[in-house]
């Protein structure tokens, strides 16, 4: 089947119900999406399909029906997103793991409602598990990443 | 004598040497003949050069042995050797190096000798430097205890001022201009008329040079780093998807695996039926390893898909299948022959309890998953001539002996790679998943073997927290706690982890009592007193270990007794209270927080202290109580640190270690039916969400003159100051974790 990833076509050979999550990362090598969980419990996974954050390893590689970008396409150390840029300024990350996760949903959510209050905050960005506590800094970052995007 | 003066006394030996790629500098040498008996006749293998910087044509690489499990250790290090070598942080690379002898972690041991951290008597002292005797013997090069600070912070400095002092000398003898006219930034010495000549170009000559040894370590008010706000050196990584973590590393030709084992932990593996998985696709072998099965396949979903599909007959658990009899064997653990150690008894306290009024309760924490984000894994490769090991491991040196036993090979010739890790929390201080990965190597000999866990096989052999029991008996009179009797029963972790080893661990099991026992208050009849309870569930070290547990006891026992003599918690925690900085951290709490003012009604505050791991920590915990349970609104934390060495990392982690105390305490457990683990993944262990995240206040002190590491003490004051609010709020004393087990939360 052919699937698109950060602006490229891949013609893959799996099975219908193999998680997006393991064609992207034992398939095609892009491991910026994590394995956690695997039972969309934790977020490590989450991806966007056509701009809409998704739990990777919930989403048969048969049902993926969009474009699909991953924390490598959504920005890159030379070019940050903006809500990358945030995460850098705040120095979120202590293990990282959760990260590329947390960034995609923050950047989905964010795509839809840039001025968000902390309830919204809250409620959006609580699927996504950190073990290591990072969450303060979690809050801040999506401020200030909202922030810049108002005024982008 | 505080640690930094003994630490500045010993002899270091500092030598260069040309080393394959490049000239590494920094070597730290170890010995004080004549002082000690132990250190006398050390082998010649005990002096083995120990390479903190290494300079080649590709650049200059600061070698960080401490693993990053999330902490920031590696920039931490390296801005220990880089304030003296006097290079920038984003201009160098950063490599954890390999298993040696001489990365062995003095301070690790040092808190694990049964002295209180406040105890600078000579005998204190004394059995300090015997445990680091013995550390050194066993290569314990260890990343645990919160003690890679305290372990680097002389030694790294140094390493980077010998290697800034030899490299002046080469520019001294490459320009004629004596070393005392040169200068160094940026990794370049500077001459007197403004010309450079780069590390890079003089290391060379620097390497046929006796390294200049009698180097002066900077005063702080000349540090450029340390103490101000550093980035860390992997945040861009870790902020767009492109750090390399074990579960993502690739090695050529390798096969995915995964592992089945008997969920009863150590349980042995009876028979199974794999000829349902045999067939699946990209199934390329079963293979049996201890205590269960590896599937080699093509991909890592697809191995965990045979995996599951294989049927088996497992073994009973080597421990007792329900939790019932867990808990019955630590209550009948209270008794004079399992006494582990009477660590404090002031004044009388079955005196003082036979005419008094006895408060009496009991307490329990339960065994803990670690559960960090990144499962466990490993890559291995086994030849004739060599292993290979690709892993995140808080102990590379215990990996390597364990590989080369299994192999065969001379420890030598096993190579451990070490990896950035997704987490660990003391997870990774085990090493079962190596063995399984060279299990399966050995039968791949030739294929590098990736072994990654699925997360249920990964709680299923978590190796938990320690389970502990407490029982508190005290009296007060005339609005003051006269008289604190503690006990606490747990299994020794320490022996259990050792056993693992191969090792037996020497005297007493410190942990037992830690995080209770060496607290500093002044009590009339104060006693504590740690009992041993035998082997249940094999148990390993968790965030803040011994402490986790009886930080909680500790704390809230005290609370109790004094809400019953009708004292101020935090009143009556700082009269108590003899240490002054500790008690400087009880008040900057109270500060912070404002202790005292009115917060409305359905609110309460509480306040505990732990001092762990050295640092005295104290927390308050602001709550309400809300239609739909608890809500933790605010959390005030100060630590006595000695010195902060970045003020955002510390903030970061302090905050970690608040969420970790405080999550686990709210909904975390392990327990055992069947003798399996019940909570198989994160919808049965949730921890702290982010919508139930508080707002967090930190306050760094650095009053003491000692340096402290903080990736541990701040989780064991969090649930008692959480229970202690929660009591506050609702009149209700919470004495077991988790704390959903009585009473809601948002």
């Amino acid at each position: 089947m052919e699937i698109t990833v950060n602006g490229t076509a891949h013609e893959v050979d799996v099975e219908q119900d193999m998680p997006l999550l393991w064609v992207l990362r034992d398939e095609l090598g892009i491991t910026g999406p994590k394995y956690g969980c695997g039972i969309a419990q934790c977020g490590a996974c989450t991806v966007h399909v056509d701009g809409v954050a998704v739990r990777s390893c919930q989403l048969a590689a048969g049902d993926v029906d969009g474009e699909v970008t991953t924390i490598e396409g959504l920005g890159t150390p030379d070019s940050l997103h903006v809500v990358q840029a945030a995460w850098v300024e705040h120095q979120v990350a202590q293990c990282g793991y959760c990260q590329s996760g947390q960034i995609m949903a923050a950047a989905s959510f964010l795509d839809v409602n840039d001025d968000p209050t902390d309830a919204q905050i809250d409620a959006n960005m609580s699927a996504n598990l950190c073990r290591c506590g990072t969450y303060p800094r979690i809050r801040e970052a999506v401020k200030t990443a909202a922030k810049n995007l108002r005024s982008a | 004598m505080g640690r930094v003066k003994t630490i500045a006394r010993r002899t270091f030996l500092i030598g260069s040497a040309a080393i394959a790629g490049g000239v590494a500098f920094g070597a730290y040498w170890y010995n004080q003949p004549g002082d000690n008996p132990l250190l006398v006749n050390l082998a010649d293998g005990d002096t083995a050069l120990t390479p903190y910087v290494k300079i080649n044509d590709q650049g200059i690489t600061l070698i960080t042995p401490r693993t990053d499990l999330g902490q920031g250790a590696y920039s931490m290090q390296a801005a220990l050797i880089a304030e003296e070598l006097d290079v920038e942080l984003d201009s160098v690379m950063v490599d954890p190096g390999r298993p040696a002898p001489a990365y062995y972690n003095t301070a690790l041991a040092t808190e694990g000798a049964p002295f209180r951290s406040t105890d600078e008597s000579a005998m204190a002292e004394s059995a300090r430097a015997v445990m680091d005797v013995l550390m050194k013997f066993l290569g314990m090069q260890v990343t645990g205890g919160s003690s890679s600070v305290p372990d680097g912070y002389e030694k790294l400095r140094m390493a980077g001022a010998v290697a800034r002092e030899t490299l002046k000398a080469a520019a001294a003898q490459k320009s004629g201009i004596a070393t005392g006219q040169l200068k160094t930034a940026n990794g370049m010495v500077i001459l007197p008329d403004g010309s450079e000549l780069s590390y890079i170009e003089l290391a060379p000559i620097a390497a046929t040079l006796k390294p200049v040894t009698n180097v002066k370590l900077r005063d702080p008010d000349q540090w450029r780093l340390i103490g101000k706000p550093m980035r860390r050196h992997d945040i861009v990584a870790k902020s767009t998807g492109t750090l390399t973590y074990g579960i993502d590393t690739v090695i050529d030709g390798m096969v995915h695996a995964t592992v089945k084992l008997n969920p009863r932990q150590g349980g042995v593996m009876n028979g199974f039926d794999a000829s349902a998985a045999e067939k699946m696709r990209g199934v390329q072998r079963i293979i049996p390893v201890t205590g269960g099965v590896g599937i080699i396949a093509d991909n890592t979903w697809r191995a965990i898909q045979a995996g599951n599909a294989i049927e088996f007959d497992w073994g009973e658990a080597p421990y007792p299948p329900e939790m019932d009899e867990h808990w019955q064997v630590l209550s009948d653990s209270f008794t004079e022959e399992r006494i582990e150690a009477r660590t404090r008894d002031d004044g009388d306290v079955d005196a003082a309890l036979a005419d008094a009024d006895v408060i009496e309760a009991e307490y329990r924490a339960p065994y803990l998953a670690h559960a960090p984000l990144e499962p466990i894994g490993a890559i291995v490769k086994v030849t004739d001539e060599r292993a290979d090991v690709w892993t995140g491991t808080q102990m590379p040196r215990f990996v390597q002996n364990n590989v080369a036993a299994m192999t065969g090979l001379e420890t030598d010739r096993v190579h451990v790679h070490v990896l950035y890790v997704g987490g660990s929390f003391g997870h990774r201080l085990e090493d079962d998943v190596v063995k399984r990965a060279t299990e399966l190597a050995i039968a791949m000999k030739g294929t590098p073997v990736k072994l990654t866990y699925s997360r249920e096989e990964d709680m299923a052999h978590d190796y938990p927290r320690q389970i502990a029991m407490a029982r508190m008996r005290g009296a007060v009179s005339d609005g003051k706690i006269d008289t604190y009797d503690l006990s606490i029963a747990m299994p020794s972790v320490i022996t259990s982890q050792f056993s693992r080893q191969g090792l037996t661990l020497p005297g007493g099991d410190s942990q037992i009592s830690a995080g209770a026992w060496e607290q500093p208050f002044a009590i009339p009849n104060y006693r504590m007193t740690g009992y041993r309870a035998p082997e249940l569930a094999p148990i390993s070290s968790w965030r803040s270990v011994g402490a986790s547990t009886n930080g909680f006891f500790h704390d809230c026992s005290l609370d109790e007794l004094i809400h019953a003599a009708g004292a101020d918690p935090l009143e009556e925690r700082i009269r108590l209270m003899w240490h002054d900085d500790s008690r400087k951290v009880l008040e900057a709490v109270g500060e912070m927080s404002n202790w005292g003012s009115d917060l409305g009604p359905d609110r309460g505050r509480g306040v505990a202290f732990c001092m762990s791991f050295g640092v005295a920590t104290a927390e308050v915990v602001e709550v309400s109580n809300t239609d739909n349970g608890i809500r933790i609104d605010n959390v005030y934390v100060a630590a006595e640190v000695g010195r902060v060495i970045d003020p955002v990392n510390f903030d970061n982690l302090v905050k970690g270690g608040v969420i970790w105390g405080l999550g686990h305490a709210m909904n975390c457990e392990t327990t055992y039916s069947d003798g399996m683990a019940e909570q198989t993944n994160y919808h049965a262990f949730e921890g702290m969400r982010l919508y139930q995240c508080p707002k967090i206040e930190v306050r760094g002190l650095e009053n003491g003159d000692r340096i402290r590491g903080i990736g541990e003490p701040p989780v064991p004051p969090a649930a008692p100051a959480l229970a202690n609010a929660i009591f506050a709020a609702t009149g209700k004393r919470i004495r077991e974790m988790p704390f959903d087990k009585h009473i809601d939360f948002v």
